[in-house]
């Protein structure tokens, strides 16, 4: 009966964006202690660094710099849009607006990024 | 919908106390038109007469029939069955975050204590003998008074609320809105000792603007607003050097 009696509706917008900001704000304090050790070794040890970033030319490696592009980039306007939502007395449309605007022109700048590339 | 074709209901009641709760299963005849409360009620009437629950008023507006219904907190009085079933079942239990007394009934007395805690009551200033204050019903601080006072304390945010689930200090969605709504009041003088009960261990702060209350709220109000709008006013009060 535990499981009626906890909360099972969790699936809405606002929770979902609070789990992702939490979530993603996790994974990449997981990963800076790594990030930061293989870049140590451009001092300490700069062949085993060169023999890391050769590893980059790979297909999974590629895959998991997406994934962490991908968090820096969820908790970064994640952290925007609770910064904006609680220190901004904005109405409900007009919180919408600005996170389509930003939305947008983070779309633009991202296909402009994808053609430069 | 679905319930017209339905002749039975699959209720699942959580009995008990908060110690020993267990799930028991009811039959309970379908109607075209039928409330979450009037399937409660059913069983009460002529299933078993021990099913403990609360109701007043009938209309949602006296805010004492709120349950778990499928994992979500609402009000059983306003709520369809058929809004609810899942197939031809649904699964009713005592709302969350409050200590069980029997079966659907909790109780409600640490949610009022948080309402008392912060500050939730008039800080009058003025006697009979003054003339009543006049309000300007344009002004913004009047507004945002007026969004938060149609709550009727039925709990449902207190409920839904995952930081009010991890930390029994904090004073909830419920008691904040209404600090808010008297910061906001201006015939309230509590100022100052409102700042101070909001800002505590168990205050806005805790917040983590998850909005389940403002999701779930049945008379649409939106504490998590509420919220951040005493998050701003302790952070102006603390940098003007208030406290």
């Amino acid at each position: 009966m535990r499981a009626a009696r906890g909360i099972t509706s969790r699936a809405h917008p606002l929770w979902l964006a609070y789990i992702l900001h939490r979530l993603s704000g996790l994974a990449l304090a997981l990963f800076l202690p790594l990030h930061f050790w293989v870049l140590a070794m451009a001092v300490s040890n700069p062949d085993r660094l060169d023999g890391f970033l050769q590893m980059t030319e790979t297909g999974t490696v590629k895959l998991a710099e997406f994934g962490l592009v991908f968090l820096l980039a969820v908790h970064m306007f994640g952290g925007l849009r609770l910064m904006a939502m609680e220190w901004l007395p904005w109405s409900a449309p007009q919180k919408t607006l600005a996170a389509s605007a930003t939305a947008l022109s983070f779309l633009i700048a991202g296909l402009f990024l994808v053609k430069a590339v | 919908m679905a319930q017209m074709t339905l002749d039975n209901l699959k209720v699942t009641i959580a009995r008990g106390d908060g110690s020993d709760v267990r799930p028991q299963v009811f039959d309970v005849p379908a109607y075209a038109n039928q409330t979450v409360l009037d399937v409660v009620s059913w069983v009460q009437q002529n299933a078993d007469p021990t099913l403990s629950y609360r109701f007043a008023c009938r209309v949602g507006m006296c805010g004492s029939c709120a349950m778990m219904v499928n994992g979500v907190p609402r009000w059983t009085c306003r709520t369809h069955i058929s809004k609810v079933l899942e197939g031809d079942a649904v699964t009713i239990a005592p709302l969350r975050n409050l200590p069980v007394i029997k079966d659907l009934v909790v109780d409600m007395d640490p949610f009022f204590d948080k309402w008392v805690g912060a500050e939730g009551v008039h800080h009058g200033a003025l006697t009979r003998d003054d003339p009543i204050a006049e309000i300007d019903e344009a002004s913004e601080t009047r507004v945002e008074a007026n969004a938060g006072i149609e709550c009727i304390n039925c709990s449902v945010c207190y409920a839904a609320c995952d930081t009010v689930a991890g930390n029994a200090d904090y004073l909830g969605p419920a008691a904040l809105q209404r600090a808010w709504t008297l910061l906001n009041d201006a015939k309230d003088e509590g100022r100052a000792a409102i700042l101070d009960a909001v800002s505590g261990s168990g205050g806005c702060h805790n917040c983590h603007s998850m909005g389940s209350c403002t999701t779930y709220c049945p008379n649409d109000l939106d504490p998590m607003s509420a919220i951040a709008g005493l998050k701003r006013e302790t952070a102006k009060s603390f940098f003007r050097g208030r406290r």
